[in-house]
């Protein structure tokens, strides 16, 4: 009941507000800052943000501790003496088999695999849209339709098939083999958020470039480029977050001295030889997330824009 | 006439279609063209190569005879049911939480979301920590005074896919908090008004008027979560290797295992074929639902 009547007096309160000011927001915010209703509301959510903020905060506190501090505390307590050894030891001494040269030969690895795909992804992509919205040719609708089925499929339906087309070519286990491979499957995404785009450009804009006598690549290059830079930015986000975290693809099409980072930092945290160092282990994990980490809190809304769009991804 | 046309039609375009050519590849020959191939290749007996010897549906019944593929599809299926539940009713109800007009909604938002912007190998690796008998949870509240507590789902086979749906639901529920919070956005002002006016409870409205309202929202969030269960391979890599023992097999895992270890192309691609079917179990409904049912109405 109390709820109801408070729910009420907002309600009261916000039709006085818009009749005050009625081009304004739809509603004030709620008056009574200490009504149940606020601190039931407030209450789950901070108690909610705590549990989702828990894994950051015990990675972090675990990565600065020492071993025998970890042995004797608690995983919660923040480190009694803070100490960065773990990391330096996560990036640079860190063991996978027989290599001990850290973290760091996983993390250049995933730069060049992640800057090229992500280049060639959507070059190959946002051309196809702009073809599929701008230049329909026949049968054109077809392979799009094929191509966001696709995306549904089962990576491990088609993994085989591609490690028989790159070992013909001779790339398998490359860098340039996975960097296709990433280009591939984000095709069907990606082509679909740029064909959208495009297709809600004024069509106006298009037909006065053609009567001006530019071509294909010219009002691509010219017009459509320049004009949906918000659009490349969110691909830049979705691709940049998607091929950094990929793992599958990494470990089927390259060879250990070409793992990418998430790959290596797997084997060297599930290692099961060596006394095992949580401390290093954390800071490899930290060190692994941080590029989509800040990614994801340097693009803001962004990123909820390009998540809701590759969430078909999955 | 008509023979002056002929190449004209096909030049018509010609850069667009040149510029397709990388779409048509990727759509005929991995989409099209690999997804035959695994089909045609899950009827032969392929070892170490694959190979065209056709044995029937042989590797079908000795999948379907193997424990660790029987347990990967029980496994499959719990977590598959818990992902769903708990991420449908979690995700909404923060995104009902978030859409009451509150302060700080970004700063919610910001933290519920950042755990998707992680890796499922970042992800599996910080929940065996915290799940880690010896020094995680379980340790804790031991050291609080209660001695016998446990909580070990990573090294208890019984509870091992319940361990792993737990950090599966911190990493993901704020995705489908995010595209239901869009959902409920999208709900006119004015029912909410008028379900007030009329003195429904809150609760009542978000049930039976908000809820039925965003049918669309849930089907698609739906084919999102359904098609991320079944390619769940990573997270189990990371947290328990699919151990201890079996226990927390996957059927992605399965494929992998045989294809690139065990050498057994053929059990690999019949098992990839059965997650195929399993996808078009849940997608064909859903496309003619959403497709095929518009023309009728």
């Amino acid at each position: 009941m109390a709820e109801a009547a408070a729910s009420m007096s907002s309600d009261a309160l916000r039709r006085e507000a818009s009749s005050r000011d009625a081009s304004g927001p739809s509603g004030t915010k709620p008056r009574h800052a200490l009504s149940r209703r606020n601190i039931f509301l407030y209450g789950t959510l901070i108690v909610v943000a705590l549990y989702y903020l828990l894994p950051l905060y015990v990675m972090i506190v675990t990565s600065l501790k020492g071993m025998p501090e970890i042995r004797l505390g608690n995983i919660f307590s923040p480190p009694l003496e803070i100490t960065f050894e773990p990391w330096v030891k996560a990036w640079s001494q860190a063991c996978t088999g027989l290599n001990c040269d850290g973290l760091s030969r996983g993390f250049w690895n995933s730069v060049r695999i992640t800057v090229p795909s992500v280049l060639l992804s959507i070059a190959i992509a946002s051309v196809n849209g702009y073809a599929l919205a701008n230049w329909r040719f026949k049968g054109a609708d077809t392979f799009f339709i094929i191509l966001i089925v696709g995306a549904f499929i089962p990576y491990q339906v088609m993994i085989y098939p591609i490690v028989i087309i790159l070992r013909e070519i001779g790339i398998y286990g490359t860098l340039t083999g996975l960097v296709i491979v990433h280009s591939i499957f984000g095709m069907p995404i990606l082509t679909l958020l740029f064909r959208n785009y495009f297709t809600s450009m004024p069509e106006e804009l298009f037909r006065a470039a053609r009567v001006d006598g530019a071509g294909f690549w010219g009002i691509y290059l010219r017009i459509m480029l320049p004009m949906s830079l918000p659009i490349f930015v969110v691909a830049i986000i979705l691709q940049v977050t998607g091929i950094w975290n990929d793992f599958l693809f990494g470990v089927v099409y390259t060879r250990p001295d070409t793992y990418p980072m998430t790959v290596q930092l797997n084997n060297i945290v599930n290692s099961v030889q060596g006394v095992k160092e949580y401390n290093v282990n954390m800071a490899a994990t930290i060190l692994t997330g941080l590029v989509p980490l800040i990614v994801y809190f340097v693009s803001g809304k962004l990123f909820v824009r390009g998540i809701a769009a590759g969430a078909v991804k999955g | 006439m008509s023979n002056s046309e002929r190449p004209n039609q096909l030049l018509r375009n010609l850069n667009a279609k040149v510029a397709s050519i990388p779409m048509i590849l990727t759509a005929l020959v991995v989409f099209v063209g690999g997804t035959a191939w695994t089909v045609l290749y899950s009827f032969t007996n392929s070892k170490l190569l694959p190979r065209l010897n056709f044995v029937g549906l042989d590797q079908y019944y000795r999948l379907w005879a193997t424990p660790r593929w029987l347990v990967s599809i029980e496994n499959l299926l719990i977590y598959g049911v818990i992902s769903l539940l708990f991420s449908l009713v979690i995700g909404f109800i923060l995104a009902a939480l978030l859409d009451q007009k509150i302060r700080f909604e970004d700063t919610f938002r910001t933290i519920f979301l950042y755990p998707f912007a992680l890796s499922f190998i970042v992800t599996g690796l910080v929940w065996q920590w915290l799940l880690n008998p010896d020094f995680g949870i379980q340790r804790v509240v031991r050291d609080l005074g209660w001695t016998s507590f446990s909580f070990d789902p990573l090294y208890n086979s019984s509870i091992v896919i319940y361990g792993i749906s737990i950090a599966a639901l911190w990493q993901g529920t704020g995705l489908i908090m995010c595209l239901m919070l869009a959902g409920l956005r999208g709900i006119d002002e004015d029912i909410w008004k008028a379900a007030r006016v009329d003195g429904i409870p809150m609760w009542k409205t978000y049930l039976f008027i908000i809820i039925p309202m965003m049918r669309p929202v849930f089907i698609t969030t739906l084919v999102i979560i359904a098609a991320g269960i079944v390619k769940v391979y990573d997270l189990v890599v990371a947290q328990t290797s699919g151990g201890p023992g079996i226990a927390s097999e996957v059927p992605a895992k399965y494929v992998y295992d045989y294809m690139f270890f065990a050498q057994n192309l053929g059990q690999g691609f019949a098992a990839s074929t059965m997650m195929l079917l399993s996808v078009v179990i849940v997608i064909v409904p859903w496309a003619y639902l959403e497709f095929g049912g518009k023309k009728h109405g």
